[in-house]
């Protein structure tokens, strides 16, 4: 009897040693709504690493909990990141578009124990706002230092900057006045844009009237891309020779179809494009293509999504599981691995990640589809926006 | 001089614009007292349906043009007959509430059928490119759009001031109860004016597409501009409405030259200015 009973505990230990645990991820992003293509990208990012690594890490299944935030909305976002980690018990956040709802998720991170994983939001400052933050996507600072070069380089020394009046849009203005004064160019005058402008003429006047040789723009990706780059081209600006400089924001894959032969040899600087050309990449995006549906709909928040889905299956390893966000964190500094969009590193010190910057135009295929062509890269970029955020 | 005359410009084109997609508004608020918040959503399954026709289907910029004004009417009809024609003399608050809803369905509804991306609505080679006036260029597409502005303009005129239809009208907003008693079919004159009011809404969302882009959340995204138009014109009124969208068109535009910071301070502060000493609206009739 008293052998019998001792191997039943012996079967009920095995059998709780084998009990492969669930690890509860929350993905904060904008799944309805204006930005809901964003989100969309998210999502097929996670179910494209799903589909390439299975969802077990060391015996732990992993599962997703997403949860919507349609538009910059921090207080909803904390709300929704509390509920996470309160009801759902996730040991791990992620996602987050807008760098307000990343700033107020930080808050609770500590006392949560849990890390949070950037999946896009692209202020300097929010890795800087808790020890527990990583980033996978890239920072204004980072994508727009390049361009000043490229500007330089094609013989420009007079640019005209106009960005859209918001966070970003103030961001890589700073940026590209720094990095082009840096190269010993001249910004004749910076114009901030109303993020609610529908009609460019005038602004496009006030270029011409400026006497800039090129214009640096950042404008946030959708309808108003279509309307400034239009208006660019129907003001006689790119006739008369006016060099045009933005980031890739501008010219991501889900508007290409939409800006069609008016978007023809745009040159932007970002960190990744769809087109790029590695094996990494291809399986990614045949992977990706399949999660979203329609493939015209693939851009750059997927990618961000991907390799943030790669850097908490690191820290799952790292930790056995068990919840532990300092040592989950620890274990992924430093961390280099090649990405979709080329080799990249988890910088030890900022937790932001080090990656290469491409200069792309846009061209067309033989298929007669516009996709961002690489034409120069600039490698291992930091970011450079960090030495100006204010401690 | 050359940047005045230029402003100038920029400041029709962009007037008559908001005049195309205003005006059907107008009619609706103004000719039948309906709020309707969802004429930007009209606008837009105009927009849709003249991209699907000339991008995906192949079939031109004219016949989109066609195709959007008469499928959006097709789609409205039902729409009136069974949604409409219940809020007709409803408390505005009933009003809003109703085409709101609307709204938020044809949003949902185009987002799950065509995605969230942006549609175009290719234009033909005649409207492509700009015309060098001399001291500048201006796009094509752009003195179409005025051109077409005048026509809807003096057509509109025309049928509501000249025509017997547009007596009956007049009169059905007068007075509905003694227009019917003397014989008229006020719901059908309800029903045709309706359809001409998103036959208009459709045509502005097509010729407007260059400016404000076709996507699931144009419905909403233009719909406080054109309220504005039409309460600063006077809802109703065909010369109040042409002449709000070009002041409105030429405040915006030199505020957006000079001060671009500012943002839309001084379109605001001239609606606010308007509005307060015309409550009615610069054409409104006085009741």
């Amino acid at each position: 009897m008293k052998k019998l009973f001792t191997i039943a505990l012996a079967f009920a230990a095995m059998s709780s040693a084998a009990w492969a645990e669930t690890i509860k991820v929350g993905v904060v992003g904008p799944f309805s709504g204006p930005f809901a293509l964003q989100g969309k990208n998210f999502k097929a990012g996670i179910d494209a690493w799903f589909a390439l690594n299975g969802n077990k890490v060391g015996g732990n299944d992993i599962q997703i909990v997403y949860r919507d935030v349609p538009q910059a909305d921090p207080a909803r976002s904390k709300a929704l990141a509390q509920e996470l980690v309160v009801r759902e018990g996730v040991q791990y956040l992620a996602g987050f578009y807008f760098t307000p709802d990343a700033m107020a998720a930080t808050a609770l991170l500590q006392q949560a124990n849990v890390p949070m994983v950037v999946m896009n939001a692209a202020t300097s400052a929010i890795v800087a706002a808790s020890p527990q933050v990583l980033r996978t996507s890239f920072t204004t600072w980072q994508t727009t230092t390049p361009i000043a070069k490229v500007a330089k380089d094609q013989g420009v020394t007079k640019v005209i900057t106009l960005v859209s009046d918001y966070g970003p849009g103030i961001d890589a203005e700073t940026a590209f006045k720094t990095a082009f004064a840096k190269e010993g160019g001249q910004v004749v005058e910076s114009v901030r844009m109303p993020l609610s402008t529908n009609d460019f003429a005038p602004l496009m006047q006030r270029i011409k009237d400026s006497g800039a040789q090129g214009l640096f723009t950042f404008l946030p990706s959708g309808p108003p891309t279509l309307a400034f780059v239009k208006a660019f081209n129907d003001n006689g600006l790119k006739a008369a020779g006016v060099k045009f400089y933005a980031t890739g924001d501008l010219t991501q894959e889900s508007d290409l179809p939409a800006l069609g032969e008016a978007g023809l040899g745009l040159q932007t600087t970002f960190h990744y494009a769809v087109s790029h050309d590695s094996p990494e990449n291809k399986a990614f995006v045949a992977a990706a293509e399949k999660a979203i549906g329609n493939p015209a709909e693939l851009s750059f928040p997927a990618v961000g999504a991907f390799d943030g889905m790669y850097v908490i299956s690191k820290m799952i390893e790292a930790t056995g599981g068990k919840q532990d966000a300092k040592k989950a964190v620890e274990a992924v500094k430093g961390l280099s691995w090649i990405s979709p969009r080329g080799p990249v590193t988890i910088d030890a010190e900022s937790r932001h990640i080090t990656e290469n910057i491409y200069l792309r135009e846009v061209a067309k295929d033989a298929n007669g589809k516009y996709y961002n062509k690489e034409i120069q890269t600039f490698e291992k970029q930091g970011d450079p926006g960090l030495a100006f955020v204010k401690k | 001089m050359q940047t005045v005359m230029s402003i100038a410009i920029d400041a029709l084109a962009y007037g008559m614009v908001l005049f195309v997609i205003s005006i059907g508004l107008s009619v609706t608020m103004g000719l039948m007292r309906v709020v309707n918040l969802a004429h930007g959503a009209f606008a837009m399954i105009g927009g849709y349906l003249a991209s699907y026709a000339a991008r995906d289907l192949g079939l031109g910029y004219a016949a989109g043009v066609l195709v959007a004004i008469i499928g959006t009417v097709i789609i409205a009809v039902p729409i009136e007959r069974f949604l409409y024609r219940r809020i007709y003399g409803a408390p505005e608050l009933t009003q809003v509430l109703m085409t709101i809803g609307i709204t938020f369905c044809v949003i949902g509804i185009t987002n799950f059928a065509f995605g969230p991306t942006l549609k175009t609505i290719p234009l033909p080679p005649s409207l492509q490119g700009s015309l060098d006036l001399g001291f500048r260029s201006i796009a094509t597409h752009r003195i179409f759009a005025i051109a077409s502005g005048l026509v809807v303009a003096a057509l509109l005129w025309f049928l509501i001031e000249k025509t017997a239809f547009g007596i009956k009208i007049r009169a059905a907003v007068d007075n509905a109860a003694m227009t019917a008693a003397l014989g008229v079919r006020t719901e059908i004159v309800y029903a045709v004016s309706f359809a001409v009011a998103i036959g208009l809404a459709a045509l502005g969302g097509v010729l407007g597409a260059e400016l404000l882009p076709v996507e699931p959340y144009y419905a909403l995204r233009y719909m406080v501009t054109f309220l504005v138009v039409v309460s600063v014109g006077g809802a109703g009124s065909i010369p109040g409405a042409l002449i709000a969208s070009l002041l409105l068109g030429a405040i915006d535009t030199t505020g957006r030259y000079l001060a671009p910071e500012y943002g839309e301070f001084f379109f605001y502060l001239a609606v606010i200015l308007i509005v307060t000493l015309f409550p009615r609206g610069l054409a409104g009739r006085l009741k």
